[in-house]
């Protein structure tokens, strides 16, 4: 029994001659708010149907919830919003919610209950008896998230969640995503929107071309969070560039500018006497945070294309 | 229980769809005018006198009965094929199922619910307008024709047929390419039925052996003509007249054929609904 939510061992899924993942290997902690980040086409949706057995996977193996992957049993403790959320149009959110209470085999008063509640939740009170075909992309989105709550599950998997969303609409996933860890539920988040996945997230992986390219975790409040300096100065010899090796590792070195990233800010008066004593003239120095979405393009390349 | 939620919900759904709703409106139509049919059809009988007069009246009572069953007929087939023509591949196509499955449901419930709640759609559909037909006979003519249970157990045999290929087709096709061979398949049972008919009629052994064929192949065209000859009365059927019994009777064999066709056809749709990625 693993104490891990979910557990890959190099998951592989090929479409014909399409390679959608590659070897996707990771594990996910229970209680944690893990971010599974990358371009379109990647291979996030995929690899999350694979987890949740909607799609069988070419190779490799893993575990959810410590079961094996595709066991019917654990999916009652798990809860999904697909990338988009389609729907039958002819019946309602309450419908909806009553029909998925029995496939949850939950008992009727439980399941009216908690259908409820959690129509509150979402805002939705006022149209849980229309047909969804009238309903916003937004009204939509809410109840496939009531959907994927209605088990209580203590795994979610939300895909691309916001895409679409107002700022309102982006707001209440966000504050609903924190709501379920203060619970103690793992969440499993697609996204690409990388502020989203700042603001939530505790651990967040990479994915490129169907494997996962990075891993770490994300820290909270100005701890351990890279800089980045720029620095430019005219008549630095080759010696005084060499010499800013030991501030930080130097990501840019051309004409008259110089970028070096940093563990602090603290680094910043010593770069700046260096510079001076080896005679050159400043003119130029500052640092910033590197922003996830600084990290994403360095991660993804060059060679991305906006998907 | 799990499959029952996906019956009840697929119920809930016909009733709420135009097609259903659509499907009724013809039948509808359709027993208004059979009824006005019925009744100038009576009323000119009645003018005939003599002992060969009750004869020809009960005959064309009986034929004209079965003919609006085989009306009923076409329209079952209609709705058998189309309402569940796209439930699987139309709902795979854009991800409705995709919620459904990650439930903790067997993806033979979700099959075998969606066929049984559209099977007992397709049942009450053909048992309202069955029952309209025999009871516009019966209230014309005073008239009922043999064997109706055993009947209308045929058809509804050849209902279930039809719905289960529908279903086979939409977890492995596409749902125009699924329509179109279900169609196909029933229309090849129909003329391979015909052929038969004439076949035996002229007492040529090898278009009676395509007959078999065909219907060993698709059951539904064998099914009705069983009903047909069960709802004649005996002196008539024997006498091998009616347009919808020259040929020879299909046996009960075809009948058990037929439910072993349907349990495959489930078969294959479980099995191709459970590697499809969704
Ligand atoms: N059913 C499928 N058949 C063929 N190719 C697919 C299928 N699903 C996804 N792909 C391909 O696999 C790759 C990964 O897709 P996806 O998992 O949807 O990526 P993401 O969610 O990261 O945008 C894409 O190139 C996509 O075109
Ligand atoms: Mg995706």
């Amino acid at each position: 029994m693993t104490n891990a939510a979910i557990e890959t061992r190099s998951l592989r899924k090929r479409y014909g001659e399409k390679l959608a993942v590659e070897d996707l290997s990771l594990t996910v902690r229970r209680g944690e708010v893990f971010g599974f980040l990358g371009p379109n086409g990647a291979g996030k949706t995929t690899s999350l149907k694979m987890l949740l057995g909607l799609v069988e996977p070419t190779g490799g193996a893993g575990t959810l919830l410590g079961a094996p992957l595709g066991d019917r049993a654990t999916r009652a403790k798990v809860g999904f919003l697909p990338e988009h959320f389609r729907f039958p149009e002819w019946t309602s959110a309450r419908e909806l919610l009553r029909f998925h209470g029995r496939l949850l085999e939950l008992p009727d008063t439980i399941a009216r209950e908690r259908a409820e509640r959690l129509l509150g939740t979402v805002d939705l009170l006022d149209a849980a008896h229309r047909p969804l075909r009238g309903y916003s992309k937004g009204m939509l989105q809410r109840t496939g998230l009531a959907l994927a709550l209605l088990g209580e599950p203590e795994l979610v998997f939300l895909d691309e969640p916001t895409s679409g969303l107002d700022p309102l609409g982006r707001r209440l996933v966000r504050d609903l995503i924190r709501a379920e860890r203060d619970k103690g539920t793992t969440v499993f988040l697609n996204s690409h929107l990388l502020g989203e996945v700042e603001a939530t997230c505790d651990r967040v992986a990479f994915v490129k071309g169907g494997r996962v390219v990075r891993e770490r975790a994300l820290a909270a409040e100005g701890e351990g969070v890279e800089f980045e300096a720029v620095l430019r100065a005219s008549g630095l010899d080759a010696d005084a560039r060499a010499g800013l090796e030991r501030f930080g590792r130097v990501l840019h070195d051309e004409g008259d500018e110089v970028r070096l990233s940093l563990a602090s800010e603290s680094a910043l008066p010593e770069i700046a006497r260096w510079v001076v004593e080896r005679g050159a003239s400043l003119r130029h120095l500052s640092a910033d945070h590197v922003s996830l979405e600084d990290e994403f393009l360095e991660v993804m390349g060059a060679d991305h294309r906006p998907g | 229980m799990r499959f029952l939620a996906i019956v009840r919900f697929t119920l809930e759904e016909a009733a709420r769809r135009r097609v259903l709703l659509a499907m009724l409106l013809c039948g509808g139509a359709f027993l208004v005018l059979y009824a006005v049919g019925f009744h100038f059809l009576v009323r000119d009988l009645a003018g005939e006198k003599g002992a060969m007069a009750t004869l020809t009246r009960q005959f064309v009572v009986n034929m004209f009965t079965i003919a609006g069953l085989f009306a009923v007929n076409f329209l079952m087939v209609m709705s058998a094929v189309l309402l569940p023509v796209d439930t699987l591949s139309g709902e795979i196509t854009t991800g409705v199922l995709q919620t459904v499955a990650a439930r903790p449901v067997a993806r033979a419930e979700i099959v075998l619910g969606k066929w049984l709640g559209h099977l007992l759609v397709v049942w009450g559909y053909l048992l309202a307008l069955a029952s309209g037909v025999l009871a516009i006979a019966w209230f014309t003519a005073h008239r009922a024709p043999p064997h109706v249970p055993a009947a209308f157990a045929c058809l509804a045999l050849e209902a279930a047929v039809l719905v289960s290929l529908s279903i086979a087709g939409g977890a492995r096709l596409s749902t125009v390419t699924n329509g179109v061979l279900a169609f196909g398949l029933f229309g090849f049972a129909f003329l391979g039925g015909w052929v038969e008919q004439i076949g035996s009629f002229v007492n040529n052994d090898a278009t009676r052996n395509i007959g078999t064929v065909t219907s060993l192949i698709m059951p539904t065209d064998a099914m009705w003509h069983l009903a047909a000859h069960l709802l004649q009365p005996p002196f008539l059927a024997q006498m091998r007249m009616s347009p919808f019994s020259m040929g020879p009777v299909p046996s009960a064999a075809m009948v058990v054929w037929a439910v072993l066709w349907i349990v495959a056809a489930l078969a294959s749709a479980v099995r191709g609904f459970r590697r499809r990625p969704l």
